[in-house]
Order: structure tokens, then C-alpha cells, then sequence
């Protein structure tokens, strides 16, 4: 578990409204005859930090990667800012557009260079102009601060630089959402820290953010709800603070006291 | 481990050292002689024995290319110089059947007077190839690329120059549909609209369109019929046309494999089935035999036309493999992050994953390429004249009845020359791919 105790967290802007971002109901999904998602619900207000914890094969990924449609459901729905995930092909590619994704292996465009995998999308899917897609490019690369990089090759940077590149490529797109699916598991301990600290600004500007993650420490310190989840169900979800001091359910006790208590 | 570290422990060292050369039997090529050649008896032997059979072959090949005579008018006379320089017994090549035949192994029987027309057309295919394969080469040079089949087309068959412009007009007319029309009626109604049109107007409007401009201003080179072609002019055409056509249409068929709609999946694995396991002998004779009994009657699609769809679906085919096999070699968080940023299908395969799988399936498709260009010999048996094709109807003549190993030496050597050339550009593109994207 690893701190995150550079500095405060500036939860100034960190605002949850009533809007809301995304509403999951009663979604179900199977792999097969395996039932991976049991009747989930969930509602996602503008603002929200998530953090989605659980133990491997819970079906969390599984979850946020419906989100932005890379796995289908089958029953029940989803929306997304309003639209409904259907099968009609324009809605998906609207939703994809307006929610971000990061994955565990960056999965960066190897034959790109770093400013073009952050124009990709902004010229051919916004018709963004060439010119002003990398001004955007360039501001996002110095936030993640890698803004020396831009003309290398992803290859070519450690782990933790190419998953900052992969969330300036997401932010390029200006997306409402941003959803995390295990952002540091691949990487260094020493890396990890970098790549939190990214997520911790982002969240500090009011991003909307669901995060699959291990990093307890960054569950505390900027997440306003955890969600456990167990055998494709939301088991418990709360308050981080009341999340770990308090947790309700056997199978949190258990999942927690597994990874605090070493 | 202590032992050696309480000794080290004490040591500070005073003077630096400076580099020294390593020893001299250790480097150049007096080492890698060592090393390579004689490293062991073994390799001694195997050294000595290599040497003697590569003076077997040489000591017989080289006297007798070198002795050639270059300058006889027939076989017969040939001889006889031969056994006046060199006395009756000694080998040597008659090299006089190329220097009199060249033009006929490189263009068959193309009129004299016209030669100028494939040599022109040779150097525009040089210099639309040019951009296509060098990024360093202008990318404004493109245009001649595209231009350069309707022109190239025109040269070498003749005829009146509003036939060529006639056709490129059925590809403006798409383009326009794709670019004016689609934001009015939806994409995939513009794209079927985009490929029918066009094939209406060049099956109805198109040849009349050309014959009225022509009758106006003509615009016309004398008509060569396809008969007249032959040789390496032959080989090539057949052979560029395949390579151009089969790898668009290969990709589509390998993207058609990996694809989840039904009819095209099931359609894009039965093609390439049955296109690669049959041998390309049958589908030439297909192309020149039975094409005519499908084809409505009074159809008369020309026979180097046919050979060439029909070489073009074989290696497609081919390529749709080899192109599959990069596309699997891919991870699938490439697809996934390509549609989490929101590129439809044709973006993404675009932009994506095929610069991606095509540079993993470089060497497979040049290879492809390689084998399709060797190929393109086995139009002898269909009776067009390729380079094999005129090398019997030169013997067929009473001058050189008998010459063989020239022939087949030089044509071996030209055809070397090309695939050597092409595998060299497919290591060149590797390297240079793997410079820009480490």
C-alpha cells in the first residue's frame, strides 16, 4: 500500500452536484453460462471520485469496461450523460468520445509517436484542426509533466511516463468522465507514486472518476465512495473514512484485513 | 566472500588506467579468419573442402561464360568461331543469341517503331513507384502514382487517351459521392452508392462517353494488341499489376476474416480456401479457357487481362494470410484502447492496427511478392509469350535451334535481379520502421 503523503490533498474543488453522470440498473452479463455481473446498480453522480476495490475475478473491470461498451451487456441498462448504451453504433462511439479510459498495460500506440498518440483522436474523431489538437496535446503532456517527451516513441519512456502519456491522451479528448482500470498494477513501486499524483490532480480539478485500484491510499485520500465488490455483485459501498474503520459485510472484513495486514 | 572483501576493503587505487588496444591476433580479419575458418581440424577440413568445390564449379563456369561470343547471327556460326579461337573441344558460351535477341526477351514482339512507348512507360513506373516505396521522395510525386496506370495503361496498348480519362471519371464520380454526398445520406449508403455508381457508368456511359470525345478530338497512339506483347515487358506488367492489386485486396480479405459479420467472415474464408488450394496452372487455364464459356457471349475480355485478375486473386489470397497473421500478433489492448477513444472500425484499422500488423507482415508479403513475380513464367502454358515463352520460340527459329543455357542463364539472372532487389527493399523498410518506432 503505498502513501500518497507528499502532500494534502486539495479537496477545494472536489464537488459532487446532483447531476447524474452515469446510471447502471439492473445490468447483468455473462461470459458464456458464467454470470459475471449480478444485477448491478449503481448511480454516478457529477464530481464523484469511486474507487471500485475487490478481489481478482469480482468482476470490476469487467464493470467499468462496460461503461465504454469494450464488453456488452445483456440485460438491463446503462446511460451514459444521458444516452442510453445500445447497440446502436452512434451512441457507443458518442459515449467513447465523452469517457476517458486508461488500462493496466497503457496500451499507447507503439508506432506513434507521443504527441501524435495524444492528436490521434482529437483530429479524426473531433475534426479537431492538426495545429491546435497539439497546443492541447502539448498542455495536457505538461500537466503529466512529460512535455520533453512528445517526440519520442512510447518505447522508449519507463512505465510510469507512458501511463502518464495515456491519461494526457484520454484528457485530450476532453471526456466528463474517466474511468481507471488498474492503473498501476504494471508498474514500479517508485512508479506508482508518479501516476497517482497525475490522478490525484485530476480528481483536485472535479473530474468524474471511477477507479478500479489496489492503492488503499489513494482510496482514502481522494475517493468520496469505495464499492466493494464480490462474485459479480456490489457487496458494500460507503464513506472511505466508514469504508475501512467500519466495514460491514464478512467478505470486506476479510478482503481488507488480506491487504492491510501486511 | 569475507575473506576477499576484508582485502579489497583496504584498497584505494591511486592512478587511473589508460585504454589499451587488445592484443593483435584478437582483432580485423586475422581474428575472424580464426574464428570462422579455422577454428578446429574439423573446421579445417570443412574449410579446404568448401574451397575445392567452389573452385570445381567456378573453374568450369567462369572459362566458358568468359570465352562467350557476343557477336555471331547464328548458332551455326557461333560454333565456328568458338573452334577457331579456342580449338574444337573447349566450352563457351553463345552469348550472340542475346545480343541478337535482347529486344525480342524484353519486349517480345512489340512493333520496332514503337519501342520508345514502353520505355517511356517503363521510366513513369519508375518514378510513380518512387514516392510509394521512399518516404524521402516528395509526397506531391503521389499524384503521379495515381495518374500513372491510366498513362501507363495508354502507352503501352494505344488507342485514343479519352478511354483512360473516360475510366478515371468513374473514380471522380465515387470520390464525390464519398465526400459531397455522405454527410447528406448516411456513410454506408454513401459507400454502396459510391462503388455501384461508378461500375454502372463504366459499364454503360463510359465507352460511349470516350468514342464521342474521341471522334471530336482523337488524342489516339497506334493500337497494340495484347498478342504482340511478350518477354520481361510481359513478365512485369503481369507481375507489378498483381503486386499493386493482390495487397489492398489481400488486407480486405484477411480484415474480412477477423470480421464478426457472418456472410463476410464465412465468404472471405471460403475465398481464400478455395483460391489457395488449388494450383495457380489450373486457375491460368481457367482465366483462358473457361472464362469465355461464364462470360456472356460476344464478351471479349483480353486474355493478359484475365491472367492478371487471375494472378491478383491467387496472391491476394496469399497475403490475406500472411496480413492475418500480423493482425493476431497484435495485442488486443491495441483494438481496445482504439475504440475507448472513439475511432469507428475503418479509423482505427487505419490509423491503428494495420500500419501495425503490415510491418510485422513486411517479410511474408514480399515474399508473396517474390513467389507471384516467379509466377508469372507459368503464362507460357497458356501461350503467352513471357520470357521462357520466347526463349522455345527462339530455338523454334533454324539460327539458334539448340541454344538452351544462355537463354535460361540470362533470363535466371534477370528474374534473380528483381526478387534480389525486392527482398533487399523488404529488409531496408524493416529497418528503417524499427528506427522510427523502437
Amino acid at each position: 500500500m503505498s502513501e500518497l503523503a507528499t502532500r494534502e490533498v486539495d479537496r477545494s474543488q472536489m464537488k459532487v452536484s446532483d447531476e447524474v453522470a452515469i446510471q447502471i440498473s439492473k445490468m447483468n452479463k455473462w461470459y458464456g453460462t458464467f454470470h459475471v455481473l449480478r444485477d448491478i446498480d449503481l448511480t454516478v453522480y457529477r464530481g464523484e471520485r469511486i474507487v471500485i476495490a475487490g478481489p481478482s475475478g469480482s468482476g470490476k473491470s469487467t464493470m467499468i469496461r462496460c461503461i465504454n461498451r469494450l464488453e456488452e451487456h445483456q440485460a438491463g441498462s446503462i446511460m451514459v450523460d444521458g444516452i442510453e448504451l445500445s447497440s446502436d453504433l452512434k451512441n457507443i462511439d458518442k459515449i467513447r468520445s465523452e469517457v476517458g479510459m486508461c488500462f493496466q498495460h497503457f496500451n499507447l500506440f507503439p508506432h506513434l509517436t507521443i504527441l501524435e498518440n495524444c492528436t490521434l483522436a482529437p483530429i479524426w474523431v473531433r475534426k479537431i484542426p492538426k495545429k491546435q489538437a497539439e497546443e492541447t496535446a502539448m498542455h495536457f503532456l505538461e500537466k503529466v509533466k512529460i512535455p520533453e517527451q512528445a517526440n519520442k516513441y512510447p518505447g522508449q519512456l519507463s512505465g510510469g511516463q507512458q501511463q502518464r502519456v495515456a491519461i494526457a491522451r484520454s484528457l485530450c479528448m476532453k471526456p466528463r468522465i474517466m474511468l481507471f482500470d488498474e492503473p498501476t498494477s504494471a508498474l514500479d513501486p517508485e512508479m506508482i507514486k508518479e501516476v497517482l499524483d497525475t490522478m490525484v490532480e485530476l480528481a483536485e480539478e472535479g473530474m468524474t472518476m471511477l477507479c478500479v485500484t489496489h492503492e488503499m491510499g489513494f482510496a482514502r485520500q481522494v475517493a468520496n465512495r469505495v464499492i466493494f465488490m464480490d462474485a459479480g455483485q456490489i457487496v458494500e459501498q460507503n464513506e472511505p473514512e466508514e469504508f475501512f474503520n467500519n466495514p460491514q459485510h464478512e467478505r470486506t472484513k476479510l478482503f481488507l484485513s488480506q491487504i492491510l495486514g501486511h | 566472500m569475507s575473506d576477499t572483501h576484508a582485502q579489497t576493503v583496504a584498497y584505494v587505487r591511486d592512478t587511473m588506467l589508460d585504454q589499451q588496444d587488445p592484443p593483435l591476433n584478437q582483432t580485423g580479419a586475422v581474428k575472424w579468419i580464426r574464428e570462422n575458418l579455422f577454428s578446429g581440424w574439423l573446421n579445417i577440413l570443412l574449410t579446404l573442402l568448401s574451397l575445392w568445390v567452389i573452385y570445381a564449379a567456378l573453374s568450369h563456369l567462369l572459362p566458358w561464360a568468359l570465352r562467350g561470343i557476343w557477336d555471331a547471327s547464328n548458332l551455326s556460326q557461333c560454333r565456328e568461331i568458338i573452334a577457331e579461337l579456342y580449338g574444337p573441344d573447349k566450352p563457351a558460351a553463345c552469348w550472340a543469341v542475346l545480343a541478337e535477341r535482347w529486344p525480342q526477351l524484353i519486349f517480345g514482339f512489340y512493333p520496332k517503331e514503337l519501342y520508345w512507348r514502353p520505355i517511356l512507360a517503363f521510366l513513369i513506373f519508375l518514378a510513380a513507384v518512387a514516392p510509394v516505396l521512399f518516404s524521402s521522395v516528395p509526397r506531391k510525386m503521389l499524384w503521379v502514382s495515381a495518374l500513372a496506370p491510366f498513362v501507363l495503361f495508354w502507352l503501352i496498348w494505344g488507342g485514343s487517351l479519352w478511354g483512360p480519362i473516360a475510366a478515371i471519371l468513374g473514380f471522380v464520380i465515387g470520390w464525390a459521392i464519398l465526400t459531397f454526398a455522405a454527410p447528406k445520406i448516411g456513410n454506408l449508403i454513401s459507400v454502396i452508392l459510391a462503388i455501384v455508381v461508378p461500375v454502372i457508368y463504366w459499364l454503360t456511359l463510359c465507352g460511349p462517353l470516350a468514342g464521342a470525345l474521341a471522334s471530336v478530338v482523337p488524342l489516339s497512339l497506334q493500337t497494340v494488341p495484347t498478342q504482340n506483347m511478350g518477354g520481361f515487358m510481359l513478365a512485369t506488367i503481369i507481375g507489378v499489376s498483381g503486386i499493386v492489386l493482390s495487397l489492398p485486396l489481400g488486407i480486405l480479405l484477411a480484415l474480412g476474416r477477423q470480421s464478426d459479420m457472418f456472410i463476410i467472415n464465412k465468404f472471405s474464408v471460403a475465398f481464400i480456401e478455395i483460391i489457395r488450394g488449388v494450383p495457380l496452372i489450373v486457375w491460368l487455364f481457367t482465366a483462358s479457357l473457361l472464362l469465355n464459356y461464364f462470360l456472356p457471349p460476344g464478351t471479349n475480355f483480353d486474355l493478359m487481362l484475365r491472367v492478371i485478375i487471375m494472378v491478383t486473386l491467387f496472391s491476394a489470397a496469399y497475403i490475406a494470410e500472411v496480413v492475418r497473421g500480423g493482425l493476431a500478433a497484435l495485442p488486443k489492448g491495441q483494438y481496445e484502447a482504439a475504440d475507448a477513444l472513439g475511432l469507428d472500425y475503418w479509423k482505427s484499422m487505419r490509423l491503428i492496427i494495420l500500419p501495425q500488423a503490415l510491418k510485422i507482415s513486411i517479410p511474408g508479403i514480399v515474399n508473396t511478392f517474390i513467389g507471384l513475380f516467379k509466377d508469372t513464367t507459368l503464362v507460357v502454358f497458356i501461350g503467352l509469350l513471357d520470357p521462357i515463352g520466347l526463349s522455345n520460340s527462339i530455338r523454334a527459329t533454324t539460327d539458334w535451334n539448340g541454344v538452351y543455357w544462355e537463354l535460361f542463364v540470362f533470363i535466371g539472372l534477370c528474374f534473380f535481379i528483381f526478387c534480389f532487389s525486392m527482398g533487399r527493399y523488404s529488409l531496408f523498410l524493416e529497418k528503417k520502421l524499427r528506427r522510427e518506432h523502437r
